[in-house]
């Protein structure tokens, strides 16, 4: 893991690629308004389909990877991603958990085949939707369904310049409190996934007055547990704990067992 | 506990609750910015008002592990309400603060301390905890040779107008950390509001010269002894309406007995570990500092941040973070609290506000974890005994 500093003159490479997906963190960097043009000064984007259809070829300095693994043909195509990278970022839920489509991990994969495609039989698709780090070395990982365009920039800056990226494991409940959000959950018997949830989001939902949904995934040492006994004297019900923990970062390990903890069988 | 400032009393007036704008208009003149109770979204919390008429005149709320509720009072009291969410360490010691920012230039680069402060503040409706607070983090970031400028620039001519605590909260135990529910030290003003059927007035005390020039342009008189008896009686019924009792008999050199003490894996199974106890508590002052660059590596700034002990990150070091599991964590934290602190700054770190215990999204209760250890302890020795 390191930075990417370059021999003087010479400008890094990135590559932003897409596995399942549905685009949105790649977007959060085209969204970066205020900063790509400096971006596209001080990088060159080398591999972009979304942005552009100029390929500059690899390897890249920076690779950033959306979206998770759920064919054979992805599971070849990341290590050839992973061989041209020198440094490899996942982005986005679906990269780093698997994301929503890993719903389908708690299922029968053959079943909605059979159900959904005219010809199941064209459909090769892999029994789990997983996470990049779960094939190929991963250097960096940014959490949220999206990412943070903060979040990216500040990591995109500490690569170019060589530094720790600040990108903290803890919960929401801090950057709440930071911004001076009154607590939902004990002010409003509002359910809140933020004190298991990994923080970087800037707290948006509970600045809206909204409770977390935990899209940021879970953070470090979470206390699913406790979390689950709070919400069930909230007033939800076990069918209602597992939905909640079964989001975009369902097949996290922590959220996975929790969700199946209050499975009715 | 060390006073803050000189605290000349003059003689205690009352302010009838009508006159009361009047001296938050003095304030105002003077050129403060005034900071004080104001409902905001199902909360009484503390911002910026703009007078006598945004204070949450006859509201209240119910405090209790993990729960707050507002409601309404009977009255219209002013402050009639226990704490607010947040303590007034956001304004004093705030959650994010640049410390420097430079710029590359043809030499190098230019280094630049943004200005800490623009306005002088006024902090209304001070509660004795929160004095206790305010000096406690008086003597760990604004004494010694290593003074926090941040700290220093922002307490610098803060005028306090302490409110005594006639309306203890479900949380609080400030009668047993000995910080109230009256006001003895560190105001410009001390009031307490007394509503009657008939009438609402002010008792009123200056602490300072200051103080005592707000209420010169304030309607007053002189306190009658029926008026002073009334006051008292309210502040002698506080003291006994606390929401919360602890016995600090000891307390220190019980918590440093009982490292092991099985109490701490059974709090560890509640505890979320997300740092909400230390970021509401008004004495908590832990931070984090964040270097950050921009994309054309032109910018760079070394940003503050309120840290927690309650993170990874916090008791990181080669190798790991020191303190992995929760259980270390939270007995870390609040043997720093009630045993540690004492060591290090003579106090207790504890003020009896009881946000930690409100605020706590598991609703988890000092008093109730120390007085477990304690009852488990007391228990063994008798049994021994017998």
């Amino acid at each position: 893991m390191g930075g990417v500093t370059m021999p003087s003159g010479k400008k890094p490479k990135l590559a932003v690629w897409k596995f399942a997906s549905c685009d949105g963190c790649q977007l959060t960097l085209l969204d970066c308004e205020d900063e790509l043009l400096a971006l596209a000064e001080a990088v060159e984007i080398a591999y972009f389909p979304e942005a552009s259809r100029a390929v500059v070829k690899g390897p890249y300095d920076i690779s950033l990877v959306e979206g998770s693994i759920t064919t054979p043909h992805d599971a070849e195509r990341i290590h050839a991603v992973r061989r041209m990278s020198k440094c490899l970022v996942t982005i986005g839920a679906c990269a780093t958990a698997g994301g929503i489509q890993a719903l389908r991990n708690f299922k029968d994969v053959k079943e909605f085949v059979s159900v959904v495609y005219a010809t199941p039989a064209y459909i090769e698709v892999l029994a789990k939707s997983t996470p990049i780090a779960d094939h190929v070395f991963v250097d960096y990982e940014l959490r949220g369904c999206p990412i943070s365009k903060v979040q990216l920039i500040e990591l995109l800056g500490a690569l170019l310049c060589g530094r720790k990226p600040n990108i903290p494991t803890y919960s929401v409940c801090i950057e709440c409190k930071r911004r001076g959000i009154v607590c939902l959950t004990v002010a409003k018997d509002m359910p809140c996934l933020g004190p298991v949830t990994q923080a970087g989001c800037g707290a948006v939902c509970p600045g809206l007055d909204r409770g977390c949904y935990g899209c940021f995934g879970p953070k470090e040492t979470p206390n699913t547990n406790s979390m689950s006994t709070i919400w069930a004297t909230l007033g939800v019900s076990r069918a209602d704990l597992t939905r909640a923990f079964r989001g975009f970062n369902a097949y996290a390990e922590p959220f996975r067992r929790e969700s199946t903890a209050h499975e009715q069988k | 506990m060390s006073v803050t400032g000189a605290n000349r009393v003059s003689a205690t007036v009352v302010i009838e609750r009508a006159a009361f704008p009047q001296l938050l208009d003095a304030l105002k003149t003077a050129r403060y910015k005034l900071l004080g109770p104001k409902l905001v979204n199902g909360a009484i919390v503390y911002e910026e008002l703009a007078g006598a008429g945004e204070l949450p005149a006859g509201w209240a709320e119910d405090q209790m592990p993990g729960v707050y509720k507002l409601k309404r009072r009977i009255d219209e009291a002013l402050f009639g309400y226990t704490v607010g969410p947040h303590s007034w360490k956001k304004f004093l010691h705030p959650a994010v603060a640049v410390l420097w920012q430079a710029t590359k230039n043809a030499k190098g680069f230019d280094l630049a301390a943004p200005p800490i402060r623009a306005q002088k503040l006024a902090l209304l409706g001070v509660r004795p905890c929160d004095l206790h607070a305010i000096s406690i983090l008086d003597t760990v970031l604004g004494r010694g040779p290593y003074k926090d400028p941040v700290w220093a620039a922002l307490r610098k001519g803060v005028f306090v107008l302490a409110v005594n605590c006639v309306e203890p909260g479900g949380t609080c135990f400030c009668a047993s950390m000995n910080t109230g529910p009256r006001a003895s030290f560190g105001f410009d003003i001390a009031l307490t509001e007394v509503v009657e059927a008939e009438r609402h007035f002010f008792v009123a005390t200056a602490g300072t010269e200051r103080g005592s020039a707000m209420l010169e342009k304030t309607p007053h008189r002189p306190a009658r002894p029926d008026e002073l008896d009334r006051a008292d009686q309210l502040l002698a019924n506080a003291a006994s309406k606390m929401g919360r009792k602890l016995d600090t008999t000891g307390l220190k050199e019980l918590l440093y007995r009982n490292h092991e003490h099985p109490r701490w894996d059974n709090v560890a199974g509640r505890c979320l570990s997300c740092a909400s106890c230390t970021m509401v508590c008004p004495t908590c002052f832990c931070t984090t500092v964040e270097d950050t660059t921009d994309v054309t590596g032109r910018h760079a700034a070394r940003v503050r941040k309120w840290d927690s002990c309650f993170t990874l990150a916090f008791s990181f070091i080669h190798g790991g973070p020191i303190r992995a599991s929760v259980r270390a964590r939270y007995r870390h934290w609040l043997t720093h609290k009630f045993a540690t602190w004492l060591d290090q700054f003579g106090t207790f770190g504890c003020v009896g506000c009881g946000r930690c215990i409100t605020w706590c999204p598991a609703g988890i209760d000092v008093t109730e974890e120390i007085g477990a250890i304690r009852h488990t302890e007391s228990a063994k020795s008798r049994k021994e005994a017998s």
